[in-house]
């Protein structure tokens, strides 16, 4: 590319670095990234409140009906369930409500379909909680019972118990997981494009295609997401430290550059963390 | 301290024929017991008799098959509803477990919390205490069991010992009408068991009703008002401390009495 004269064919196109350049930053791309990370923040922490209530219900007479949640959810594909969730509202007669809403027009944004963008957050919501059912199942049971007895035993109730010492506790669990699901959330929200959610990969696809540089573009869509999944990775090292700190014997801290190269904190075995821990900081100093 | 003359008034447990299954097994099999208020009972007995179920059963950690637990006059864990017993909702169970200090062999503090912020856990969300009045008592029961310097140290900087002592403050806190102890020395390196026997028997000379299972002899000799022993799920023998360690009536205390003076 630096060679600007070199032969590239009748047919081929000329990779053009400044079109990159000038469309990173044009208003329909950054609003892109708004409605992605919204969409994903959204999903996600719904789809952790979700988990939560799946495990929850697990323990209870209800038992069925979280196993037969967690059998639809994951046993079918996310793109299925997208297309049934940004779909259903006309079943509902919600559609003219939903898509009557200006609210996207309203924050400055251009218009998306209210039912898409709503269908497409419970997808990518109910689809979450399916697999962070799972994650939290690993991070409570893995607290010693005998956390919620001492707390029963001074009159806490269950749920004061559960918020109180089981959960911070299962946090040092539970954070480095749900860190890499939220890290696929912002690339899977990709998804949503096929069913009109105007979000990054929509954006500049589209914008691709009607320039006929769509290299170009799928340029300026991957360092948008790389940009967003590495300042990601920075704030899950931070929690991932944090909550480490204030339980006591924890377990081994991730580095930042463990986290975006996807070397992850996979062993919460107590014989390996001094050694493990010793080499990080030993490493980084 | 006959049981059977105790009234009402002054029986802090009243526990009556209790039945204790883990499924088909029978553990607890027709366990009566009173305890008056202020009396020390300490309960013996082989490992795998029940002691350790049969407390638990008293705070409602356990559920029971048959039979009635009431503690200072209050049912816990259940009402007898039409002659059948019908377990209680969550939160009375709470509010009678609240009146009721349980010391675990495990210590079971709460690792994300300093000395002092598991002392007043409990006081503010439970009894709903401000962070002053409970952090002032807090304060307070730490000197008490001789560690006010280590109000913010983390559980894993405490040696076994001074968790325990700060379990047992943590206890204390919630200001219970009974205290519970299972083996509350037994995971302890034998230099620090008397450090917390030490603030069990104050606790005792203040005039708190315990109920303690042990394996130290040398307390219950010194402490106990009385001395229950447990063989197979039931209280095969009972008397005051005098009596039942020089005199015991039973061939099966005698067994183990014997066997508890050649381990040690
Ligand atoms: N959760 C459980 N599930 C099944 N069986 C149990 C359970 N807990 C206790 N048991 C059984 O109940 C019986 C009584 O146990 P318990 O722990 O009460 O005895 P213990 O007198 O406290 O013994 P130790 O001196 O060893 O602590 C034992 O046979 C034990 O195996
Ligand atoms: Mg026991």
């Amino acid at each position: 590319m630096a060679s600007t004269g070199m032969y590239m064919g009748v047919l081929a196109q000329q990779f053009q670095w400044n079109i990159v350049w000038q469309f990173l930053f044009k208003p329909a791309i950054v609003q892109g990234v708004i409605i992605t990370v919204v969409l994903a923040v959204l999903a996600q922490i719904t789809g952790t409140v979700i988990g939560l209530l799946i495990y929850l219900l697990r323990r209870t007479i209800l038992r069925p009906v979280a196993d037969f949640y967690i059998w639809i959810f994951r046993g079918t594909p996310l793109l299925v369930q997208l297309l049934f969730l940004t779909n259903i509202f006309p079943y509902l007669g919600l559609t003219r409500a939903l898509n009557s809403s200006t609210i996207f027009n309203d924050l400055g944004f251009q218009y998306i379909p209210l039912s898409a963008f709503l269908g497409a957050f419970l997808a990518f919501s109910f689809n979450e909680g399916a697999y962070m059912a799972e994650i939290m199942r690993a991070g409570i049971d893995a607290i010693d019972p005998g956390q919620m007895e001492a707390a029963k035993s001074l009159g806490m109730s269950y749920g004061l118990s559960m918020r109180r010492v089981i959960l911070p506790q299962a946090a040092r669990v539970i954070i480095p997981p749900l860190g890499n699901e939220f890290n696929s959330m912002l690339k899977t929200t990709s998804l949503a494009s096929a069913f009109g959610v105007l979000e990054l990969y929509n954006a500049g696809a589209g914008i691709g295609q009607s320039l006929f540089q769509p290299l170009e573009l799928a340029v300026d869509l991957s360092i948008w997401y790389l940009l967003m999944t590495t300042l990601w990775g920075f704030v899950q090292s931070y929690l991932e430290r944090r909550f480490n700190a204030s339980t006591t014997d924890g377990m081994t801290n991730t580095t930042f550059l463990d986290r975006i190269l996807g070397r992850g904190n996979k062993s919460p075995s107590p014989t390996k963390e001094t050694t493990a821990e010793a080499a990080i900081s030993g490493g980084r100093r | 301290m006959e049981q059977q003359q105790l009234s009402n008034a002054t029986r802090m447990v009243d526990a009556r024929d209790v039945h204790k299954f883990f499924n088909q097994t029978e553990v607890l099999r027709g366990v009566s017991l009173s305890v008056a208020r202020g009396e020390v009972v300490v309960i013996i007995g082989p490992s795998g008799s029940g002691k350790t179920t049969f407390l638990r059963c008293l705070n409602h950690l356990e559920k029971i098959q048959r039979g009635t637990i009431t503690i200072d006059g209050e049912n816990i864990g259940y009402r007898q509803v039409n002659g059948k017993l019908v377990e209680d909702q969550e939160a009375s169970i709470a509010k009678v477990r609240a009146q009721i200090g349980m010391v675990f062999q495990r210590f079971n503090l709460f690792p994300h919390m300093t000395a002092l912020q598991n002392i007043i856990e409990a006081p503010i969300h439970v009894l709903g205490l401000s962070q002053a009045e409970a952090e002032a008592s807090a304060r307070a029961l730490l000197a008490k069991v001789g560690l006010d310097h280590k109000a913010d140290a983390y559980p894993n900087k405490l040696s076994g010992g001074q968790q325990q002592r700060v379990a047992i403050a943590r206890a204390l806190a919630m200001n219970p009408k009974l205290m519970l102890f299972d083996e509350a020395t037994s995971a302890l390196d034998p230099e620090l068991v008397g450090e917390v026997l030490k603030v069990m028997k104050q606790l005792a000379e203040e005039g708190m009703t315990m109920v303690v299972v042990t394996h130290e002899m040398g307390f219950a000799r010194e402490v106990a008002d009385r001395v229950v022993v447990m063989d197979q799920g039931q209280i095969i023998e009972q008397a005051p401390p005098a009596q039942l360690f020089n005199d015991p009536q039973q061939e099966r205390t005698r067994t183990f009495l014997g066997m508890v003076a050649r381990a040690n």
